[in-house]
Protein backbone atom coordinates (compact mmCIF):
# COMPACT_ATOMS: atom_id res chain seq x y z
CA UNK A 1 0.00 0.00 0.00
CA UNK A 2 1.25 3.44 -0.89
CA UNK A 3 2.02 5.80 1.96
CA UNK A 4 3.07 9.43 1.97
CA UNK A 5 5.11 11.10 4.67
CA UNK A 6 4.23 14.79 4.70
CA UNK A 7 5.78 17.81 6.40
CA UNK A 8 4.06 21.15 6.99
CA UNK A 9 5.93 24.20 8.28
CA UNK A 10 4.49 27.20 6.44
CA UNK A 11 3.68 29.31 9.48
CA UNK A 12 3.86 28.59 13.19
CA UNK A 13 2.92 24.92 13.28
CA UNK A 14 5.51 22.22 12.76
CA UNK A 15 3.78 19.05 11.63
CA UNK A 16 4.48 15.65 10.15
CA UNK A 17 2.04 12.93 9.17
CA UNK A 18 1.99 9.51 7.59
CA UNK A 19 -1.08 8.77 5.48
CA UNK A 20 -1.91 5.70 3.43
CA UNK A 21 -3.67 5.56 0.06
CA UNK A 22 -7.01 4.72 1.69
CA UNK A 23 -6.60 8.14 3.32
CA UNK A 24 -6.22 6.54 6.73
CA UNK A 25 -4.04 8.54 9.08
CA UNK A 26 -1.30 6.30 10.41
CA UNK A 27 0.29 9.08 12.43
CA UNK A 28 -0.16 12.84 12.61
CA UNK A 29 1.92 15.06 14.86
CA UNK A 30 1.43 18.81 15.20
CA UNK A 31 3.14 21.24 17.54
CA UNK A 32 2.07 24.84 17.66
CA UNK A 33 4.18 27.79 18.64
CA UNK A 34 1.12 29.87 19.46
CA UNK A 35 2.06 30.40 23.12
CA UNK A 36 5.40 31.87 22.15
CA UNK A 37 3.97 34.13 19.46
CA UNK A 38 1.07 35.29 21.65
CA UNK A 39 3.65 37.17 23.71
CA UNK A 40 4.51 39.21 20.62
CA UNK A 41 0.96 39.73 19.38
CA UNK A 42 1.62 37.82 16.19
CA UNK A 43 3.91 35.36 14.50
CA UNK A 44 7.52 36.55 14.37
CA UNK A 45 9.03 34.91 11.28
CA UNK A 46 12.56 34.51 12.55
CA UNK A 47 11.38 33.08 15.86
CA UNK A 48 9.09 30.75 13.92
CA UNK A 49 11.95 29.49 11.74
CA UNK A 50 14.15 28.82 14.75
CA UNK A 51 11.42 26.94 16.50
CA UNK A 52 10.80 24.86 13.39
CA UNK A 53 14.49 23.95 13.38
CA UNK A 54 14.27 22.91 17.02
CA UNK A 55 11.12 20.86 16.53
CA UNK A 56 11.31 19.27 13.14
CA UNK A 57 13.56 16.27 13.76
CA UNK A 58 11.64 15.27 16.85
CA UNK A 59 8.33 15.62 15.05
CA UNK A 60 9.45 13.49 12.11
CA UNK A 61 10.85 10.85 14.45
CA UNK A 62 7.60 10.86 16.37
CA UNK A 63 5.54 10.50 13.19
CA UNK A 64 7.63 7.50 12.14
CA UNK A 65 7.37 5.73 15.49
CA UNK A 66 6.39 2.12 14.85
CA UNK A 67 6.94 2.63 11.12
CA UNK A 68 9.88 2.31 8.81
CA UNK A 69 11.02 4.47 5.91
CA UNK A 70 10.69 1.41 3.65
CA UNK A 71 6.89 1.78 3.98
CA UNK A 72 7.02 5.31 2.59
CA UNK A 73 6.32 5.75 -1.15
CA UNK A 74 6.93 9.50 -1.36
CA UNK A 75 7.89 12.52 0.74
CA UNK A 76 5.67 15.60 0.57
CA UNK A 77 6.13 19.10 1.96
CA UNK A 78 4.51 22.52 1.75
CA UNK A 79 6.25 24.44 -1.03
CA UNK A 80 4.25 27.66 -0.50
CA UNK A 81 2.70 30.05 0.24
CA UNK A 82 3.82 30.96 3.76
CA UNK A 83 6.66 32.50 5.68
CA UNK A 84 9.72 31.90 3.58
CA UNK A 85 12.07 30.99 6.45
CA UNK A 86 9.56 28.55 7.89
CA UNK A 87 8.88 26.98 4.49
CA UNK A 88 12.60 26.42 4.00
CA UNK A 89 12.92 24.33 7.17
CA UNK A 90 10.22 21.90 6.03
CA UNK A 91 11.63 21.87 2.50
CA UNK A 92 15.15 21.05 3.67
CA UNK A 93 13.90 18.29 5.96
CA UNK A 94 11.79 16.77 3.16
CA UNK A 95 14.55 17.04 0.59
CA UNK A 96 17.09 15.46 2.94
CA UNK A 97 14.79 12.52 3.56
CA UNK A 98 14.00 12.16 -0.16
CA UNK A 99 17.68 12.30 -1.06
CA UNK A 100 18.90 9.92 1.63
CA UNK A 101 16.15 7.32 1.20
CA UNK A 102 15.84 7.86 -2.54
CA UNK A 103 12.11 8.68 -2.51
CA UNK A 104 10.11 10.81 -4.93
CA UNK A 105 9.47 14.34 -3.67
CA UNK A 106 6.18 16.23 -3.88
CA UNK A 107 5.79 19.98 -3.29
CA UNK A 108 2.27 20.80 -2.14
CA UNK A 109 0.43 24.12 -2.31
CA UNK A 110 -0.69 24.93 1.22
CA UNK A 111 -4.24 25.85 0.21
CA UNK A 112 -4.72 22.63 -1.72
CA UNK A 113 -4.02 20.93 1.59
CA UNK A 114 -6.74 22.95 3.31
CA UNK A 115 -9.20 22.09 0.55
CA UNK A 116 -8.43 18.40 0.01
CA UNK A 117 -8.32 17.57 3.72
CA UNK A 118 -12.11 17.62 3.46
CA UNK A 119 -11.85 14.31 1.59
CA UNK A 120 -11.15 12.70 4.93
CA UNK A 121 -14.74 13.55 5.86
CA UNK A 122 -16.57 12.84 2.63
CA UNK A 123 -15.88 12.60 -1.11
CA UNK A 124 -15.64 15.92 -2.93
CA UNK A 125 -18.07 16.63 -5.76
CA UNK A 126 -17.30 18.92 -8.67
CA UNK A 127 -17.81 21.69 -9.60
CA UNK A 128 -16.78 22.66 -6.11
CA UNK A 129 -16.53 26.05 -4.44
CA UNK A 130 -14.10 26.49 -1.57
CA UNK A 131 -14.10 29.50 0.71
CA UNK A 132 -10.55 29.65 2.00
CA UNK A 133 -10.32 31.90 5.03
CA UNK A 134 -7.28 32.32 7.25
CA UNK A 135 -4.75 34.81 8.57
CA UNK A 136 -3.20 35.16 5.14
CA UNK A 137 -6.03 34.24 2.78
CA UNK A 138 -9.56 35.17 1.83
CA UNK A 139 -10.27 33.41 -1.40
CA UNK A 140 -13.13 31.89 -3.33
CA UNK A 141 -11.64 28.99 -5.24
CA UNK A 142 -13.71 27.35 -7.97
CA UNK A 143 -12.77 23.83 -8.96
CA UNK A 144 -14.17 22.09 -12.03
CA UNK A 145 -12.16 19.01 -11.11
CA UNK A 146 -9.48 18.01 -8.63
CA UNK A 147 -6.77 19.63 -10.75
CA UNK A 148 -8.51 22.72 -12.08
CA UNK A 149 -8.36 25.72 -9.75
CA UNK A 150 -9.68 29.17 -10.46
CA UNK A 151 -9.59 32.05 -7.99
CA UNK A 152 -12.87 33.90 -8.47
CA UNK A 153 -12.36 36.36 -5.66
CA UNK A 154 -9.66 37.46 -3.27
CA UNK A 155 -9.14 40.22 -0.76
CA UNK A 156 -8.13 43.61 -2.08
CA UNK A 157 -6.46 44.50 1.22
CA UNK A 158 -6.47 42.57 4.50
CA UNK A 159 -7.19 38.86 4.84
CA UNK A 160 -10.14 38.11 7.10
CA UNK A 161 -8.03 36.50 9.82
CA UNK A 162 -5.72 39.48 9.68
CA UNK A 163 -8.72 41.80 10.09
CA UNK A 164 -9.80 39.85 13.19
CA UNK A 165 -6.28 40.09 14.62
CA UNK A 166 -5.86 43.78 13.85
CA UNK A 167 -9.28 44.76 15.15
CA UNK A 168 -8.65 42.72 18.31
CA UNK A 169 -5.44 44.66 18.68
CA UNK A 170 -7.15 48.04 18.17
CA UNK A 171 -9.61 47.08 20.91
CA UNK A 172 -6.94 45.56 23.19
CA UNK A 173 -8.54 42.10 23.17
CA UNK A 174 -5.24 40.18 22.81
CA UNK A 175 -3.90 37.67 20.32
CA UNK A 176 -4.95 35.67 18.37
CA UNK A 177 -7.97 37.83 17.60
CA UNK A 178 -10.14 35.24 15.86
CA UNK A 179 -10.98 32.89 18.74
CA UNK A 180 -11.20 35.81 21.21
CA UNK A 181 -13.73 37.72 19.10
CA UNK A 182 -15.65 34.51 18.36
CA UNK A 183 -16.01 33.79 22.07
CA UNK A 184 -16.97 37.36 23.05
CA UNK A 185 -19.47 37.59 20.20
CA UNK A 186 -21.40 34.57 21.46
CA UNK A 187 -22.54 36.68 24.42
CA UNK A 188 -23.10 39.91 22.51
CA UNK A 189 -25.74 41.78 20.53
CA UNK A 190 -25.34 43.89 17.43
CA UNK A 191 -25.37 47.41 18.88
CA UNK A 192 -22.45 49.14 17.17
CA UNK A 193 -23.09 50.33 13.65
CA UNK A 194 -20.23 49.34 11.39
CA UNK A 195 -20.19 49.74 7.60
CA UNK A 196 -20.54 46.71 5.34
CA UNK A 197 -17.68 46.54 2.83
CA UNK A 198 -18.65 47.45 -0.71
CA UNK A 199 -16.54 45.88 -3.45
CA UNK A 200 -17.41 44.93 -6.99
CA UNK A 201 -17.45 41.37 -8.17
CA UNK A 202 -16.42 38.46 -6.00
CA UNK A 203 -13.55 40.26 -4.28
CA UNK A 204 -13.38 41.12 -0.61
CA UNK A 205 -12.24 44.14 1.38
CA UNK A 206 -11.76 44.47 5.11
CA UNK A 207 -9.72 47.66 5.46
CA UNK A 208 -12.74 49.98 5.53
CA UNK A 209 -14.25 47.93 8.34
CA UNK A 210 -10.93 48.02 10.19
CA UNK A 211 -10.85 51.80 9.75
CA UNK A 212 -14.38 52.12 11.11
CA UNK A 213 -13.34 50.13 14.19
CA UNK A 214 -10.38 52.44 14.70
CA UNK A 215 -12.60 55.51 14.36
CA UNK A 216 -14.97 53.99 16.92
CA UNK A 217 -12.14 53.24 19.34
CA UNK A 218 -10.85 56.80 19.07
CA UNK A 219 -14.32 58.24 19.58
CA UNK A 220 -14.91 56.16 22.70
CA UNK A 221 -11.56 57.24 24.10
CA UNK A 222 -12.30 60.90 23.42
CA UNK A 223 -15.69 60.67 25.13
CA UNK A 224 -14.29 58.58 27.99
CA UNK A 225 -16.78 55.83 27.21
CA UNK A 226 -16.04 52.18 27.66
CA UNK A 227 -16.55 49.59 24.98
CA UNK A 228 -19.02 46.78 25.51
CA UNK A 229 -16.63 44.09 24.35
CA UNK A 230 -19.23 41.42 23.72
CA UNK A 231 -21.51 43.69 21.73
CA UNK A 232 -18.65 45.12 19.73
CA UNK A 233 -17.33 41.65 18.91
CA UNK A 234 -20.80 40.58 17.77
CA UNK A 235 -21.29 43.75 15.68
CA UNK A 236 -17.91 43.35 14.00
CA UNK A 237 -18.27 39.63 13.39
CA UNK A 238 -21.70 39.98 11.78
CA UNK A 239 -20.41 42.54 9.28
CA UNK A 240 -17.15 40.69 8.51
CA UNK A 241 -18.73 37.25 8.13
CA UNK A 242 -21.76 38.71 6.38
CA UNK A 243 -19.40 40.02 3.72
CA UNK A 244 -18.06 36.50 3.14
CA UNK A 245 -21.52 35.00 2.87
CA UNK A 246 -22.72 37.75 0.52
CA UNK A 247 -19.88 37.07 -1.95
CA UNK A 248 -20.25 33.32 -1.61
CA UNK A 249 -23.92 33.58 -2.51
CA UNK A 250 -23.09 35.80 -5.44
CA UNK A 251 -20.88 33.06 -6.88
CA UNK A 252 -23.52 30.40 -6.23
CA UNK A 253 -25.93 32.55 -8.16
CA UNK A 254 -23.61 32.80 -11.19
CA UNK A 255 -21.84 29.44 -11.28
CA UNK A 256 -22.88 25.83 -11.24
CA UNK A 257 -21.73 24.46 -7.90
CA UNK A 258 -22.46 21.03 -6.45
CA UNK A 259 -20.37 21.15 -3.34
CA UNK A 260 -19.36 24.00 -1.02
CA UNK A 261 -16.71 23.80 1.63
CA UNK A 262 -14.82 26.10 3.94
CA UNK A 263 -11.15 25.74 4.71
CA UNK A 264 -8.43 27.49 6.67
CA UNK A 265 -8.10 28.72 10.24
CA UNK A 266 -11.11 31.05 10.20
CA UNK A 267 -13.28 28.06 9.23
CA UNK A 268 -13.08 27.26 12.94
CA UNK A 269 -15.22 30.34 13.70
CA UNK A 270 -18.48 29.09 15.23
CA UNK A 271 -20.65 31.85 13.77
CA UNK A 272 -19.27 31.33 10.26
CA UNK A 273 -20.17 27.64 10.54
CA UNK A 274 -23.72 28.56 11.60
CA UNK A 275 -24.06 31.04 8.74
CA UNK A 276 -22.83 28.45 6.24
CA UNK A 277 -25.46 25.97 7.41
CA UNK A 278 -28.18 28.62 7.21
CA UNK A 279 -27.20 29.86 3.77
CA UNK A 280 -26.00 26.80 1.89
CA UNK A 281 -29.11 24.74 1.47
CA UNK A 282 -29.10 23.62 -2.15
CA UNK A 283 -25.52 22.36 -2.35
CA UNK A 284 -23.65 19.70 -0.47
CA UNK A 285 -21.83 21.44 2.39
CA UNK A 286 -18.73 20.30 4.23
CA UNK A 287 -17.58 22.00 7.40
CA UNK A 288 -14.27 20.46 8.41
CA UNK A 289 -13.77 19.55 12.08
CA UNK A 290 -11.67 22.06 13.98
CA UNK A 291 -8.53 19.91 13.96
CA UNK A 292 -8.43 20.15 10.15
CA UNK A 293 -9.04 23.91 10.04
CA UNK A 294 -5.70 24.78 11.57
CA UNK A 295 -2.44 23.82 9.88
CA UNK A 296 -1.47 20.16 9.98
CA UNK A 297 0.53 17.74 7.88
CA UNK A 298 -2.30 15.30 7.21
CA UNK A 299 -3.82 17.81 4.81
CA UNK A 300 -0.51 18.10 2.97
CA UNK A 301 -0.42 14.31 2.63
CA UNK A 302 -4.00 14.18 1.27
CA UNK A 303 -3.18 16.83 -1.34
CA UNK A 304 0.08 15.04 -2.13
CA UNK A 305 -1.87 11.92 -3.17
CA UNK A 306 -3.52 14.11 -5.83
CA UNK A 307 -0.15 15.28 -7.10
CA UNK A 308 1.04 11.66 -7.05
CA UNK A 309 -1.97 10.68 -9.15
CA UNK A 310 -1.02 13.27 -11.78
CA UNK A 311 2.69 12.56 -11.55
CA UNK A 312 3.53 16.04 -10.26
CA UNK A 313 6.88 15.64 -8.58
CA UNK A 314 9.56 18.21 -7.81
CA UNK A 315 13.30 17.76 -7.72
CA UNK A 316 15.79 18.69 -5.04
CA UNK A 317 16.32 22.13 -6.56
CA UNK A 318 12.65 23.17 -6.21
CA UNK A 319 12.33 26.64 -4.69
CA UNK A 320 9.91 27.40 -1.88
CA UNK A 321 7.77 30.46 -2.53
CA UNK A 322 6.26 32.85 0.01
CA UNK A 323 3.57 33.86 -2.46
CA UNK A 324 2.33 31.21 -4.81
CA UNK A 325 -0.94 31.21 -6.71
CA UNK A 326 -3.00 28.05 -6.50
CA UNK A 327 -3.82 28.49 -10.18
CA UNK A 328 -0.16 28.25 -11.15
CA UNK A 329 0.66 25.29 -8.99
CA UNK B 1 -0.17 66.79 0.28
CA UNK B 2 -3.75 65.99 1.09
CA UNK B 3 -5.92 63.24 -0.32
CA UNK B 4 -9.66 63.35 0.13
CA UNK B 5 -10.46 59.86 -0.94
CA UNK B 6 -9.15 56.38 -1.46
CA UNK B 7 -9.14 57.01 -5.19
CA UNK B 8 -7.05 60.16 -4.84
CA UNK B 9 -4.57 58.19 -2.74
CA UNK B 10 -4.32 55.56 -5.46
CA UNK B 11 -3.79 58.28 -8.08
CA UNK B 12 -1.02 59.83 -6.01
CA UNK B 13 0.58 56.39 -5.67
CA UNK B 14 0.34 55.84 -9.42
CA UNK B 15 2.12 59.13 -10.04
CA UNK B 16 4.90 58.12 -7.65
CA UNK B 17 5.09 54.64 -9.15
CA UNK B 18 5.63 56.02 -12.65
CA UNK B 19 8.57 58.15 -11.43
CA UNK B 20 10.43 55.45 -9.51
CA UNK B 21 13.81 54.24 -10.66
CA UNK B 22 15.47 50.87 -10.08
CA UNK B 23 17.08 50.47 -6.67
CA UNK B 24 14.82 52.99 -4.95
CA UNK B 25 13.36 52.42 -1.52
CA UNK B 26 10.20 53.98 -0.05
CA UNK B 27 9.19 53.78 3.59
CA UNK B 28 5.52 54.21 4.44
CA UNK B 29 4.69 55.23 7.98
CA UNK B 30 1.24 55.69 9.46
CA UNK B 31 -1.13 54.09 11.93
CA UNK B 32 -3.31 51.06 11.29
CA UNK B 33 -5.76 52.07 8.59
CA UNK B 34 -3.87 55.22 7.56
CA UNK B 35 -3.79 54.05 3.95
CA UNK B 36 -0.32 52.55 3.52
CA UNK B 37 -1.52 49.57 1.53
CA UNK B 38 -3.83 51.82 -0.49
CA UNK B 39 -0.89 54.03 -1.49
CA UNK B 40 1.11 50.87 -2.23
CA UNK B 41 -1.68 49.73 -4.57
CA UNK B 42 -1.32 52.98 -6.51
CA UNK B 43 2.46 52.77 -6.62
CA UNK B 44 2.21 49.21 -7.94
CA UNK B 45 -0.22 50.39 -10.59
CA UNK B 46 2.21 53.13 -11.59
CA UNK B 47 4.90 50.48 -11.90
CA UNK B 48 2.69 48.51 -14.24
CA UNK B 49 1.88 45.68 -11.82
CA UNK B 50 -1.33 44.03 -12.95
CA UNK B 51 -1.85 41.61 -10.07
CA UNK B 52 -3.98 42.53 -7.06
CA UNK B 53 -1.75 44.10 -4.43
CA UNK B 54 -3.07 43.40 -0.94
CA UNK B 55 -1.77 43.49 2.60
CA UNK B 56 1.61 41.80 3.02
CA UNK B 57 1.21 41.60 6.80
CA UNK B 58 0.92 37.83 6.87
CA UNK B 59 3.75 36.99 4.50
CA UNK B 60 5.93 39.96 5.55
CA UNK B 61 7.21 40.17 1.95
CA UNK B 62 5.27 39.98 -1.30
CA UNK B 63 6.92 40.30 -4.69
CA UNK B 64 5.23 41.61 -7.83
CA UNK B 65 6.48 42.00 -11.38
CA UNK B 66 5.91 45.24 -13.25
CA UNK B 67 8.16 47.64 -15.16
CA UNK B 68 10.44 46.98 -12.17
CA UNK B 69 10.16 44.25 -9.56
CA UNK B 70 8.17 45.49 -6.58
CA UNK B 71 9.22 44.22 -3.16
CA UNK B 72 6.35 44.99 -0.81
CA UNK B 73 7.45 44.53 2.80
CA UNK B 74 5.32 44.86 5.92
CA UNK B 75 7.28 44.95 9.17
CA UNK B 76 4.14 45.23 11.32
CA UNK B 77 4.66 41.81 12.86
CA UNK B 78 8.38 42.21 13.35
CA UNK B 79 7.96 44.94 15.97
CA UNK B 80 11.51 45.94 16.55
CA UNK B 81 12.91 42.47 16.14
CA UNK B 82 15.24 43.45 13.31
CA UNK B 83 16.30 39.96 12.49
CA UNK B 84 18.35 39.17 9.47
CA UNK B 85 15.57 38.30 7.07
CA UNK B 86 17.49 38.98 3.89
CA UNK B 87 15.69 42.21 3.00
CA UNK B 88 19.02 43.64 1.87
CA UNK B 89 18.65 41.51 -1.23
CA UNK B 90 15.58 43.58 -2.11
CA UNK B 91 17.27 46.92 -1.38
CA UNK B 92 20.19 46.22 -3.67
CA UNK B 93 18.25 44.91 -6.65
CA UNK B 94 18.82 47.63 -9.26
CA UNK B 95 15.90 46.24 -11.28
CA UNK B 96 13.55 46.55 -8.36
CA UNK B 97 12.00 48.98 -5.93
CA UNK B 98 11.26 48.29 -2.28
CA UNK B 99 8.21 49.53 -0.43
CA UNK B 100 8.27 49.13 3.34
CA UNK B 101 5.22 49.51 5.54
CA UNK B 102 5.97 49.99 9.27
CA UNK B 103 9.58 50.73 8.35
CA UNK B 104 10.32 52.02 11.88
CA UNK B 105 10.52 48.37 12.92
CA UNK B 106 13.33 47.86 10.44
CA UNK B 107 15.28 51.04 11.05
CA UNK B 108 18.54 49.20 11.81
CA UNK B 109 18.75 47.68 8.37
CA UNK B 110 17.29 50.41 6.13
CA UNK B 111 19.50 51.59 3.26
CA UNK B 112 21.26 54.95 3.78
CA UNK B 113 19.04 56.76 1.32
CA UNK B 114 15.29 56.40 0.97
CA UNK B 115 12.07 58.36 0.77
CA UNK B 116 10.00 58.43 3.94
CA UNK B 117 6.29 59.04 3.47
CA UNK B 118 4.36 59.85 6.65
CA UNK B 119 0.65 59.27 6.30
CA UNK B 120 -1.78 60.82 8.75
CA UNK B 121 -5.41 59.91 9.14
CA UNK B 122 -7.28 63.23 9.32
CA UNK B 123 -10.62 61.52 9.80
CA UNK B 124 -13.10 59.88 7.43
CA UNK B 125 -11.37 59.59 4.07
CA UNK B 126 -9.00 62.52 4.44
CA UNK B 127 -5.31 61.68 4.63
CA UNK B 128 -2.18 63.82 4.66
CA UNK B 129 1.08 62.76 3.07
CA UNK B 130 4.39 64.17 4.21
CA UNK B 131 7.47 63.42 2.10
CA UNK B 132 10.82 63.27 3.89
CA UNK B 133 13.74 62.63 1.51
CA UNK B 134 16.93 60.96 2.73
CA UNK B 135 19.45 61.66 0.00
CA UNK B 136 19.64 63.88 -3.08
CA UNK B 137 18.09 61.35 -5.45
CA UNK B 138 14.94 61.44 -3.35
CA UNK B 139 14.91 65.24 -3.10
CA UNK B 140 14.81 65.25 -6.89
CA UNK B 141 12.04 62.62 -6.85
CA UNK B 142 9.85 64.78 -4.62
CA UNK B 143 10.29 67.73 -6.97
CA UNK B 144 9.20 65.49 -9.83
CA UNK B 145 6.17 64.31 -7.85
CA UNK B 146 5.17 67.87 -7.02
CA UNK B 147 5.55 68.91 -10.66
CA UNK B 148 3.16 66.28 -12.00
Amino acid sequence: MQKILAIESSCDETACALLNEKLEIETSIVTSQIDVHARFGGVIPEVASRMHVEQISTIIKEALKGHDMSEVSAIAYTIGPGLIGSLHIGAIAAKSLAFFYDKPLIGVHHLKGHIFVNELIEPLEYPLLALVVSGGHTELVYMKSDHDFKILGTTLDDAIGEAFDKVARIMNFGYPGGPIIDKLAQKGQVTYKLPSPKVDGYNFSFSGLKNACLTLANKLERNNETLNKEDFAKSFEEVALGHLIQKLKLVLNDYEVKHVLIAGGVAANSRLRELMKENITKQKLTLPPLKYCTDNATMIAVAAFKELKYGNFVDLSAASRSSLSIEAC
Amino acid sequence: MISNSRNETILLGEKIGRLLKGGMCLCLEGDLSAGKTTLAKGIAKGLGVEEIVNSPTFNILKIYEGRLTLYHIDAYRLEGNSYDLGFEECFYDQEGVTLIEWSAYLKDILPKEYLLINIDNLGDNERSFEFVPKGSEYEALIKEIEKC
